[in-house]
């Protein structure tokens, strides 16, 4: 069963959420920044919010369509939904909590389905405990089990792993595949995590201000981001515009400048002319630095700078360098040690061309 | 002596009120605090107006529209044979609408402090619209229906205004503590008007007690806001 969603959901003054998407079975990665419409589109899917125009069916069956006045209610479209915070009813045991969606069924038919997705999802021995008395990791586990029991044609996630630290988030993660292999129902799941798009998704949808601006596999998606939006959001902590300055057809490479600075890249070669404005986005954790200047090597584009500021997040040293332009660069703790690195140091970054990408500016659709 | 008709009468009142009021917050504040209509504002200033009422205006309204020279006093009349002014039911309808508020913005409160996330679950995994009210959103609103049945039921032990009004002072149909203690006072009794009062203010703090015990937050004077 495929779904196939083409709404429009005007937000606000401005804003209008406007995607058409085919999600197959299996996972697709709904991937963009806070506020760009990927909440409400699945809450349109789900009937929890109605769009003003559109068609959403899985395979045959219809669930909203705006022409034929088709509005399916949400408690009859048979779609399972996980909220960001778990949404367990707080007064339900996790046991109570997993079946409510299977009060159809005798009381033993249900116990067994619980019990066996309980298993799956590894909960079982923490059944008849309420929500307040488990861990986030285990709330989230259960919603999963909640909404995947019932047996749903399609499954939402909003968010499902964000309050959670990055090992639990990916032994779910692998909860979440293996129920994907069970039963192959189309699950959008919703991210703003670039990290969670590669580890989980076999499709990925970009949405941006309420369009979608970029679809495929996650690599194709990610790793060449022909635009800044996505860049951004692709982990591309730095993006310049730039100018072509010289084209080197043989070498399959062109000089950029760095607008409103001296300094320039070498990037690969696509067809802008020189004189054309260009924008190069580069990974931070693609940028070497060192504290001397560094001979005999096939990168590129060696640069000098300033190490302006050196600080911590989680187990990444961001490292700010001035070298002309202002570059960011991932480090791990042990190589800013071996480097002695404080601010106010000179150093050089080596940017391979290859690790610099052309992105445009302006938001195509597709 | 104590005035144990008056007190019987009383709490046989407030019970009846405060069953019908049950019956009827339930619904009215779901409805209230759930509907996308525009105009859930006016029912909401409706339902409130007791609050900010005298209750002898009240009283007044309910005496015309229950009187036997109106149309709703006249299909009372026809259909049971007596009028509804003066009697323990006309009594019982004026109580239900005095105390209206009383009942329903604690229900209302309570509904509206629930994660919306909940509801919404529900309904995705299939539940009807009655089936999450009487699994979810009622479970999860204990405390504000035992504060509105708690307050309602107390709210009209303490009438006085309306019941004048609308019932009078007959002795086992309509006389209820309130009014009682006024006559003791108005014959000079009060040794007697003060046993019964003394009565009605433990009564009060009881409640009280009980509406605060059970709220578990930070002081506010009114509590049913």
């Amino acid at each position: 069963m495929t779904l196939a969603v083409s709404v429009t959901k005007r937000l606000g003054p401005g804003f209008t959420l406007d995607v058409a998407l085919i999600a197959p079975p299996g996972i697709t990665m709904l991937f963009g920044a806070s506020g760009s419409g990927k909440t409400t589109l699945l809450r349109c899917i789900a009937g929890l919010t109605r769009p003003d125009e559109g068609r959403l069916a899985i395979g045959d069956r219809v669930l909203f369509d705006a022409k034929d006045e088709i509005d399916v209610p949400v408690q009859d479209r048979h779609v399972g939904y996980v909220f960001q915070q778990a949404a367990l009813f707080p007064h339900m045991s996790l046991r109570d909590n997993i079946g409510y969606g299977l009060n159809r069924l005798g009381a033993d038919k249900r116990q067994a389905r619980v019990s066996t997705i309980a298993e799956s999802f590894r909960i079982s021995e923490i059944l008849d405990r309420p929500p307040a008395q488990v861990s986030g990791g285990e709330r989230q586990r259960a919603a999963l089990a909640r909404a995947l029991v019932t047996e749903p044609s399609l499954l939402l996630l909003d968010e499902p792993l964000s309050a959670l630290d990055q090992t639990i988030r990916s032994r779910i993660m692998d909860d979440l595949r293996r129920a994907n292999e069970v039963r192959r129902i189309p699950m959008l799941y919703v991210t703003h995590s670039h990290h969670e798009v590669y580890t989980l998704g076999q499709q990925a949808v970009v949405i941006d201000t309420g369009r979608v601006i970029a679809r495929g596999t996650p690599h194709e998606v990610l790793d060449r981001p022909e635009q800044s939006v996505l860049a951004n959001l692709a982990g591309f902590e730095n993006v310049f515009d730039a100018t072509v300055v010289e084209r080197r057809e043989r070498a399959g490479t062109m000089e950029c400048r760095i607008e409103g600075t001296p300094t320039e890249l070498e990037v690969p070669l696509n067809s802008s002319a020189v004189g054309a404005s260009t924008r190069i986005a580069i990974r931070a954790g693609d940028i070497l630095v060192g504290n001397e200047e560094p001979r005999g090597l096939s990168a590129r584009n060696v640069l000098r700078g300033r190490l302006i500021d050196v600080s911590a997040h989680g187990p990444t040293m961001v490292a700010v360098v001035d070298a002309g332009a202002r570059f960011i660069v991932h480090l791990t703790p042990s190589g800013v040690e071996s480097l002695h690195l404080k601010p106010g140091d000179h150093v050089w970054l080596i940017v391979k061309t290859y690790s610099c990408r052309i992105v445009a500016d302006t938001p195509w659709h597709s | 002596m104590m005035d144990w008709q008056a007190i019987a009468l009383t709490a046989r009142l407030a019970a009846i009120v405060s069953m019908i009021l049950l019956i009827i917050s339930l619904p009215l504040a779901h409805w209230l605090t759930f509907s996308r209509r525009r105009w859930t504002f006016l029912v909401e200033s409706i339902v409130s107006l007791p609050l900010v009422l005298p209750p002898t205006v009240l009283g007044f309204y309910l005496l015309m529209a229950t009187g036997t020279r109106s149309p709703l006093g006249r299909w009372w009349t026809e259909l049971t044979g007596h009028p509804l002014a003066f009697t323990f039911e006309g009594l019982v309808i004026a109580s239900v609408l005095y105390s209206l508020p009383f009942a329903v913005q604690p229900v209302a409160a309570a509904f509206a402090q629930i994660d919306p996330s909940l509801r919404e679950a529900s309904a995705t995994l299939g539940a009807s619209a009655f089936r999450t009210f009487a699994r979810v959103t009622l479970p999860l609103s204990v405390e504000g229906v035992i504060a509105g049945l708690v307050l309602s039921f107390a709210h009209t032990v303490g009438e006085f205004g309306v019941v004048l009004m609308v019932g009078g002072n007959l002795p086992g149909i309509t006389r209820t503590v309130s009014i009682s203690i006024y006559d003791h006072v108005q014959a000079l009794e009060y040794g007697q008007a003060n046993q019964t009062a003394l009565v009605l203010l433990a009564f009060s703090m009881l409640v009280l007690m009980t509406v605060y015990g059970l709220r578990r937050r930070p002081w506010a004077a009114a509590p049913i806001t």
